[in-house]
Order: structure tokens, then C-alpha cells, then sequence
């Protein structure tokens, strides 16, 4: 199971051929077809922010922000408190991201390099926890929260999301790759173990945390569920919470700002997606294949 | 952060730490007897992580089950009374037949969608063409099931959406897509699907990228062409691939929550309320701790045997190089 370096590039043959291959322009046109599926309604939501509320459901609909008009945005200051959910969801976010990437690597370490009674056997119970849908654990964790007088507190959201089955996996497979030897030569300059993990192996395990680390700013940034559980007042929100309070509230009368809300919203997931995308399908599929 | 490997925590005692003969070599005695708890200092935090807040919680989630509990006034031992009435309780009855519709219906889907273009995407395009797909059908996962449903509802809106328009187009009259209970399944599948095909495109087309060329190669000779050699040659060396992206898919659209509630509430009537939906409402809102836990004890005891079931059945049909 070597992961990262399972590159999805492709082996099929390079046919050079001097006759146009109609199949090949058929199977662009489909594809291009589901790409246009895939991407029109988020063009749609950019461009009809980009409107005033009252050109909202003008149809035929336009994908192109043409004379583009801001104040639906402007709206979505007035009407929602979105400085406060981006700071939320940002602490929130930042917090679990960093918390998982301590986490997983310390964990995922002592997995890889470290020799211990029972290792096995306590890494099937973390990869086994893996199976448990959120669903189950939600009753008791939400009462154990309320029971520590942490409920309606961000910190609520954060810290039950830190310890990571995955992201120790993901590490582990990780600290798998780099080998044995550079411990052997560390202790043999002198240094502790600590300092071996610390000055040796987690520098260069830096783009194995940076996957789990995307990957967590990923899921809890977009997540819904445990925030509409954990949290009750209205300045403990995250972003998606918001939204979706903002659509409630508004109707159906002004899509645009809702839209504009979104949009904003959509902004951090497409910056991590530009810088992040390679780093952020490995992770998704790591350890799935063979 | 690094203050929680300084700290000896209580879980530092080793079992079998008297053996002093231990095979790693390490350069000074410091280093022996600090290697002793160091592993415990490094899984710390998550191992006790896990065990408040995923070990701990399954075990008082299935007991709690057997509990009425409103929070409020002490629990009751009620045996399986939680699980009899959840089992006759017709709202959760009809939700768990949803979900396994929306399972069926959506996984099919995904998992025919994905592999059809990873398949389209693989063979004989130009590197650049291919890094533009794969990032368009990747792209949704990015976004939030929230937002994806809010701007969702208005483009499946019945008057004024872009889907009818584009139908209307083709000659179709207005669908009541939210206001129907078969129009509201269907958008919540197809919402669903939108988003997340992408995940099992890509483990697709990783699988197919480990299907060495010769194969194609030997089987062009042997005559097959077209779709016979993705039917007699893809299919077969693709099914670990298959296998994976369909236990993925099934057990996240087992779990499926955030899609019906933005999009319909459930709605309308039970049409589109979801087992875990149920878990959410009998807990959060009827403050019925102990159904919400039946229920969800349920619903892990179903995706567990489908699991396993599945990897049953992958003994008979899938095949390793």
C-alpha cells in the first residue's frame, strides 16, 4: 500500500494516427456535455449574485456575469453577521486542521517507527473507528459536551474532531515511506528519540501533513451536521449554518443575496482547491487503491 | 503542541516494560528507557481523543438505547421497547425505505456516471484535456452539501428554475419538482449525485491508470475491440477498483442528511426524510434519546452487514491481477 505516490497519470497508449478519429471527438462532446452539468449551476450562482435582485429569475439564464452589480453583496453584510461566521469558521477550521495535523503525526508515527506492545492490534481498533458513522457517536457526544458545559461554545465543534482515524492512517502510510535507517543515523549522532521525530522525520513528512491538513479544512469547512447539533445562538454559527439560516430568513424574494452569501462562502474551498487540488485527490483516495 | 509528548501521561505504563533485553538498539541507556513510554506520549492524544469521543459514545449509544431519556427527568430502563416502537413507528419505517431507495437509486448512478467518464476521460486524449475534466468532475466535492442545496432549490424551482427552462426547451412542461414527493426524491438524488460522482471518477480512473497496456495490447490481438474489450478486459481487472468505490458510496449515501434537509426538510410529507434525518429529529428536536440511539444502532447494524456482505459477494466477482 504505497500511497502518495500512486499518480492517477495514465498508461494508455499514445495513438498517432493521420485520420481523424470521430470517437474521439464523440467521447469530448459528451464529456464537455457532463462538464457543462457539472459547472453551469455554480457559473449560474456567481452570475445571477453579479445581478440585481429584481433580474434574480430572468430566463433564459445568464452564465456570464456581464455588468456585473455588487449589492446583493453589500446585502449579505447587512443582513448577515458574515464577518463573525467567517471568523467562526475560520477558528473552527484552522483549530481541527492544526489539531489533526499534531495529532496524526505523533500517532501516526509511533505506528510506523516506533515498537511498542500491542501495536497492531490498537491500530486495527483506529482503523476500525473509521466504520462508525457520525450518526451513532452524536447522541453521547452531544450530551458529554453539555454534560462539561462546553455546549453552544465553538470549542464544541473543535476539539471532538481533532483525534483523526484517517488522517493517523494517512500519516502512518506516510511515515511508512521514509525509512528506518535516518532513525538508526540520528541515534547514533546522539539524539533522542523526540528529537529525531521532531528534527528528522516530520520535516520531511511535511506533504503528507499538508494532505491531511487540507482535507480537514475541506470537510469542516463545508460541514453541516454537528454544527446544526452543537450550536444554538446565532454568533456561534459557522458559514453553512448561516446560509442556510439567511435562505430561511429572506424567502424566495431575493435569490441574489443569498447567492452572494454563498458565493462568499464558496471563495477559501476555491483557493485550497487551486493550491490544493493535487494534494486533496491523493488524500481522498488514498489507501483505496491497490 | 509539542507540549503533550513532554508530558508522561497515564497511559505510560507498558506492558511487559521489565524486559530489558529489547531488540531495537539504541545508542545510550537515556534513549532505552525513554523509548519505554515515548510511544504512549506520541499516541496520546489520539488514542484518548478516540476513546472519549468514538469508543465511549458507541458503547453509551447502545446503551442508551435500552433507556427512555429526555434529558430533563432521570432515564428508565425500557429493555427493547425502544427498538419495538422504533420498528412499528411508521415515520421511521418509511424513512428507512427512502434511504434504501436513494442508496440503490443514487449509488447506481454515481457509480455508472463515474465510471463512463473515467473511462471516456483515459483513453487517447490530450494530457491537458484530461487534467480539465478531471478537475471539472472533482470540483463539487470542494463546496459544502449546504450551499450546493441552496442554490440547488432555486434552479429546480418550478416556475422560474433553470432545469425547467432547459426542459421547456426540449418540449417538456413544468416539473413539480419540490412540491411532489417523487419530484423532491428525484432532486434529492440527483443534487446528491452531482456532487459526489466525482470522488468515485477519480478512484476510477485511478484504477484504470494501473491496468498495464499489454493487456489491451494481447486482447486487440486476440480481436476484441470497442466496447467487448472494456466488457471482457476493463470490467474484470477493474472490480477491486469497483469494489471500493462501491462500499464508499454506499455507506456515505447510507448517511445521507444534509442534501434532504436544506433541500426539503423531508418533504413534502415523509417522502424525502431519511433514516438519519429521523436520528436528527427524534433526538434534537422530540428530545428522545433513547429512540434516537435505537435508531441509530439500526442503521450501523444495516451498514455493517452491507459491508460485509459486500465483501462476501467481492470473493465471487472480483478479481485480482
Amino acid at each position: 500500500m504505497t500511497l502518495i505516490s500512486e499518480r492517477v497519470e495514465t498508461t494508455a497508449p499514445v495513438v498517432t494516427r493521420k485520420k481523424r478519429d470521430w470517437s474521439v471527438v464523440g467521447r469530448v462532446a459528451a464529456l464537455l456535455i457532463a462538464a457543462v452539468f457539472v459547472l453551469g449551476p455554480v457559473l449560474w450562482t456567481l452570475s445571477t449574485s453579479l445581478r440585481p435582485p429584481s433580474e434574480s429569475f430572468k430566463l433564459p439564464p445568464a452564465f456570464l456575469p456581464l455588468n456585473p452589480d455588487i449589492a446583493s453583496y453589500q446585502q449579505v453584510f447587512k443582513q448577515l453577521n458574515i464577518v463573525q461566521l467567517v471568523l467562526n469558521s475560520a477558528l473552527v477550521t484552522g483549530l481541527i486542521a492544526v489539531g489533526q495535523m499534531v495529532t496524526a503525526a505523533l500517532a501516526g508515527y509511533a505506528f510506523a517507527h516506533l515498537r511498542f506492545r500491542g501495536r497492531g492490534a490498537l491500530f486495527s481498533i483506529v482503523l476500525a473507528t473509521m466504520m462508525v458513522p457520525a450518526q451513532v457517536t452524536i447522541v453521547p457526544v452531544f450530551m458529554l459536551i453539555r454534560g462539561v458545559g462546553l455546549s453552544d461554545t465553538l470549542l464544541a465543534l473543535i476539539i471532538p474532531a481533532i483525534p483523526t482515524a484517517f488522517g493517523t492512517f494517512l500519516m502512518r502510510q506516510y511515515f511508512l515511506g521514509l525509512p528506518g535507517e535516518l532513525a538508526e543515523a540520528a541515534a547514533i549522532d546522539g539524539a533522542s528519540p523526540w528529537r529525531t521525530f521532531r528534527s528528522v522525520y516530520a520535516p520531511l513528512a511535511m506533504p503528507g501533513l499538508a494532505i491531511v491538513g487540507i482535507l480537514a479544512f475541506n470537510f469542516h469547512w463545508n460541514e453541516f451536521f454537528r454544527p446544526l447539533i452543537m450550536t444554538i445562538s446565532e454568533q456561534n454559527f459557522t458559514l453553512p449554518l448561516g446560509l442556510v439560516s439567511l435562505q430561511g430568513n429572506l424567502g424566495t424574494g431575493s435569490i441574489s443575496v443569498v447567492l452572494a452569501g454563498v458565493v462568499l462562502s464558496m471563495i477559501p474551498a476555491l483557493v485550497v482547491f487551486m493550491f490544493g487540488q493535487r494534494a486533496l485527490q491523493d488524500g481522498l483516495t488514498a489507501g483505496t487503491g491497490k | 503542541m509539542s507540549t503533550a509528548t513532554s508530558t508522561p501521561t497515564g497511559t505510560g505504563k507498558q506492558p511487559g516494560g521489565r524486559q530489558a533485553s529489547h531488540k531495537h538498539s539504541q545508542a545510550s541507556k537515556r534513549g532505552r528507557v525513554q523509548q519505554r513510554w515515548l510511544p504512549w506520549a506520541f499516541l496520546a492524544p489520539t488514542i484518548v481523543g478516540m476513546g472519549i469521543f468514538t469508543l465511549l459514545p458507541i458503547v453509551a449509544s447502545v446503551a442508551l438505547a435500552f433507556f427512555r431519556w429526555d434529558i430533563i427527568s432521570a432515564p428508565t430502563f425500557v429493555g427493547f421497547d425502544n427498538f419495538a416502537e422504533v420498528v412499528q413507528d411508521p415515520t421511521v419505517r418509511v424513512s428507512f425505505l427512502n434511504t434504501i431507495v436513494f442508496v440503490i437509486v443514487a449509488v447506481a448512478l454515481q457509480l455508472g456516471l463515474a465510471l463512463g467518464l473515467a473511462i471516456m476521460v483515459q483513453e487517447k486524449l490530450p494530457a491537458w484535456l484530461r487534467v480539465f475534466f478531471r478537475s471539472a468532475f472533482f470540483f463539487p466535492l470542494i463546496l459544502s452539501a449546504a450551499s450546493v442545496s441552496i442554490f440547488m432549490r432555486y434552479l429546480f424551482n418550478e416556475q422560474f428554475g433553470v432545469v425547467n427552462w432547459l426542459l421547456s426547451l426540449v418540449g417538456v412542461p413544468a416539473v413539480p419538482w419540490l412540491t411532489t414527493p417523487g419530484g423532491s426524491a428525484a432532486v434529492v438524488i440527483l443534487v446528491y449525485v452531482w456532487q459526489n460522482f466525482g470522488f468515485s471518477f477519480l478512484l476510477f480512473v485511478g484504477g484504470l491508470a494501473s491496468i498495464p497496456v499489454e493487456t489491451y495490447e494481447a486482447a486487440s490481438i486476440d480481436g476484441a475491440t470497442g466496447w467487448r474489450k472494456h466488457f471482457y478486459v476493463t470490467l474484470p481487472l477493474l472490480s477491486p477498483t469497483t469494489l471500493v468505490a462501491s462500499v464508499m458510496a454506499i455507506i456515505n449515501a447510507l448517511q445521507v442528511f444534509d442534501q434532504p434537509y436544506v433541500l426539503t426538510r423531508g418533504g413534502p410529507g415523509d417522502s424525502t426524510r431519511t433514516a438519519v434525518m429521523v436520528i436528527f429529529e427524534s433526538a434534537f428536536q422530540r428530545l428522545e434519546f433513547g429512540q434516537a440511539s435505537a435508531i441509530g444502532v439500526i442503521l450501523t447494524l444495516i451498514i455493517m452487514a452491507i459491508t460485509a456482505a459486500q465483501f462476501r459477494l467481492s470473493k465471487r466477482f472480483v478479481f485480482y491481477q
